[in-house]
């Protein structure tokens, strides 16, 4: 554990240091690597068309970065697929691949079938709602896939500073990630407290670790990932990219409890199948987040919640009220 | 004649090439629109231009003391043998930096405040250097792009004053860019003033007496005024009230009321004339009333222009119409009238078609972008060819 704060050193990014597409280019020619881009869609009609022109502009026409588009639907009502295919990008209903397995809905299922309908090496993932799209999304999570080979899945973060007094900030993900994942894996996983935003939507993921994972189709996704994916490969295998503002609609309170119910049930079930159900008993440290600057760093609080027996256990009160 | 027909057939043709930068241009066009570039603080959008200019390779690009964003492609002919043509587009918004910039892309239109004027107009000044270079066109000439900034409102065309003032080359011709409308053909600039007045209800004012004055009924009074003004039908002239803004809510007497308006008109005479009768009113009414009223000059234009039967008018006109794009004449009072000051002969030309100009949802279709392209790059070459001197 000592080692988690030089972990996040090594592995934590921010997009601006991948600046030079040029050399990202050549770097990716050179490892013979072939790049996919998912983007997976449920009535996104207002926001799917720049994402496309923006990526294919970017990180196609300028910088054939990625060599492929692909929009996986759930079934819009919307325009959703036809703007994206306007826009050039290959467009396909998630219920039309591999339909023998009968249809699945929700996010997890499309990005699981983008494993089977997409030829990139890597597969990046990017949520179809970001109204402030800008090429670091992609190349900031799959610039370290490319630069070193044994990083195998990025993850990408937003920080949100809510609060700036003197230059310590509070960091960190969204509200279920900060009620429900951080507790939760501060008690189970505490390496996986170093990722940052754990819940975050984008990220750039290697082939060979996609075709190795369970993939929850709903909410528990990205939880079940980060578990799973640390089981199989370690810590090594991870790295993080700060991607700054990422502007979307905001989810309300009850959205959030499903989302959060979903995440429980993916987690205490790999939890019981890894048995360390035990284990939470003896860790009382809450791993948080805080940034310095441009600088992150674990906020380690001791958070022990000691109990007392029954009353009528104690010998004292027995006497003083004859029981 | 003969080769600008050569040149002209090819057009349709071009119309079509284009299409496949349509990922590039949108995509120059929804980074340009969604940084917020308000009049006078323009420098954020102003630096992301210039990097587009530096990725495309033009080494000679800066941002000049004036603030603007400045490009430059080196003509191919020797130095004594070329001049220079400009293209400018303004930079600055008139939307502030709070409002949300966010462009929404559907099929068919873009959809966000200031898409139309004028990240459309920037974004196709911003895009060409690529085109250019992947089509392999070169001029003889020098071609400088510009990026102007303080141009609307207050700005009162400030960068591209500045520029012009200072800049050492020699120009034979300019196109202004604006997002909309497919079709504007400006060649001439019509005289101009544009004011605020201001009326305010004295510090000192009895506040006990019972809604008996308002800086509003003042400024009633003045805009009655106005409206009374007698105008001459020609040379064709008229006042345009923009803007009003005052008080602060229903129950309290407005303290101040402001009107901003614009005197336009074919004869710079009539122009002074009416701006000295304006003159006459404030002072009138501010005497009766006891309120103060003030009047300020915003800006002041000039009228002037190339002559309809000009050459460059001409090939614009037979490049428009070869592109089937009916022109529509029209005086302007933008950029046009700074480079008619320095008799650079230009033109403004419109891009696109488009609606909701000055509204947050602002509109321009897609599809007849590449028309507006083909029709610049034609009048361009045009230009280059020497055919419109």
């Amino acid at each position: 554990m000592s080692n988690l704060q030089s972990w996040i050193d090594n592995n934590t990014y921010h997009h601006s240091e991948f600046w030079d597409l040029k050399k990202l280019v050549e770097i990716k020619k050179k490892k013979n690597l072939k790049i996919s881009l998912c983007l997976p869609t449920l009535n996104e009609e207002k926001t799917i068309g720049k994402e496309i022109i923006i990526f294919r502009s970017e990180l196609m026409e300028r910088y054939p970065l990625i060599d492929e588009i692909a929009v996986i639907d759930s079934g819009s009502t919307d325009n959703t697929l036809e703007v994206s295919k306007n826009f050039g990008a290959d467009t396909y209903l998630a219920t039309d691949i591999l339909p023998d397995l009968g249809p699945k809905k929700g996010k997890g299922e499309n990005l699981w079938k983008a494993i089977y309908q997409l030829k990139g090496d890597i597969i990046v993932y990017v949520d179809a709602d970001i109204s402030n799209i800008h090429p670091r999304f992609v190349y900031g999570l799959v610039a370290p896939l490319i630069y070193r080979d044994e990083v195998k899945y990025v993850k990408g973060f937003y920080d949100r500073p809510l609060a700036l007094s003197g230059n310590v900030r509070p960091s960190g993900g969204g509200r279920v990630t900060e009620i429900l994942v951080r507790p939760l894996f501060s008690l189970f996983f505490p390496e996986l407290t170093a990722m940052i935003q754990p819940l975050s939507g984008e990220y750039a993921v290697r082939r060979e670790v996609l075709d190795q994972i369970v993939f929850p189709i709903g909410y528990g996704v990205e939880t079940s990932h980060l578990i799973d994916v640390y089981s199989k490969f370690g810590l090594e295998a991870f790295a993080q990219t700060d991607l700054d503002k990422r502007i979307h609609e905001n989810k309300d309170t009850q959205d959030l409890g499903k989302m959060a119910f979903g995440i429980l049930q993916t987690f205490i079930k790999r939890a019981k199948a890894l048995d360390i159900i035990d284990k939470a008993e003896h860790t009382t440290i809450l791993r948080q987040f805080q940034a310095k600057r441009d600088h992150y760093e674990q906020k380690l609080i001791e958070i022990i919640e000691d109990e007392r027996p029954p009353m009528i256990e104690i010998e004292e009160y027995r006497k003083k009220f004859n029981r | 004649m003969k080769k600008l027909s050569s040149l002209n057939k090819s057009l349709p043709d071009l119309t079509k090439k284009l299409k496949k930068y349509r990922e590039v241009l949108l995509a120059n066009l929804v980074m340009i629109g969604e940084i917020p570039a308000p009049t006078f603080k323009e420098e954020h959008r102003i630096e992301f231009i210039l990097n587009r200019f530096a990725e495309a390779g033009l080494t000679e690009s800066m941002i000049d003391e004036g603030g603007n964003g400045v490009g430059l492609i080196s003509g191919s002919e020797s130095d004594d043998n070329k001049k220079a043509i400009l293209i400018s587009a303004h930079a600055d918004t008139i939307f502030p930096a709070s409002t949300d910039h966010t462009m929404q892309v559907s099929s068919d239109q873009i959809i966000g405040p200031g898409v139309a004027d004028n990240a459309l107009g920037l974004a196709t000044m911003v895009t060409l250097p690529y085109i250019f270079e992947d089509l392999g066109i070169k001029l003889k000439n020098d071609l400088v792009l510009l990026a102007n900034v303080k141009s609307l409102g207050k700005g009162n065309l400030e960068g591209i004053h500045f520029f012009l003032d200072n800049s050492t080359l020699e120009y034979q011709s300019a196109i202004c860019l604006e997002g909309i409308q497919l079709g504007r053909l400006s060649y001439s600039s019509i005289g101009m003033l544009r004011g605020e007045i201001t009326c305010t209800v004295p510090e000192s004012y009895d506040w006990s007496r019972f809604g008996d004055a308002s800086a509003i009924l003042t400024l009633n009074e003045v805009i009655n005024k106005i409206n009374d003004m007698r105008l001459p039908s020609r040379p064709r002239t008229s006042i345009v009230m923009g803007s009003i803004a005052g008080g602060t809510s229903f129950n309290t007497i407005a303290r101040d009321a402001t009107l901003g308006f614009e005197v336009r008109s074919e004869s710079q005479e009539v122009v002074e004339k009416a701006g000295e009768t304006i003159q006459d009113i404030v002072l009138e009414v501010s005497s009766k009333t006891g309120d103060q009223v003030d009047l300020e000059i915003v800006s002041k234009r000039a009228p002037g222009g190339v002559p309809f039967a000009h050459p460059l008018t001409k090939c614009a006109r037979s490049v428009m119409e070869k592109l089937d794009i009916e022109p529509r004449l029209a005086p302007s009072v933008s950029e046009l009238s700074a480079l008619i000051e320095k008799d650079i002969p230009a033109l403004t030309l419109g891009i696109t078609i488009g609606e909701r100009t000055f509204k947050r949802n602002e509109t321009i279709q897609i599809e007849p972008i590449y028309k507006g392209l083909a029709q610049v790059i034609g009048i361009l070459m045009a230009a280059d060819g020497g055919y419109c001197e």
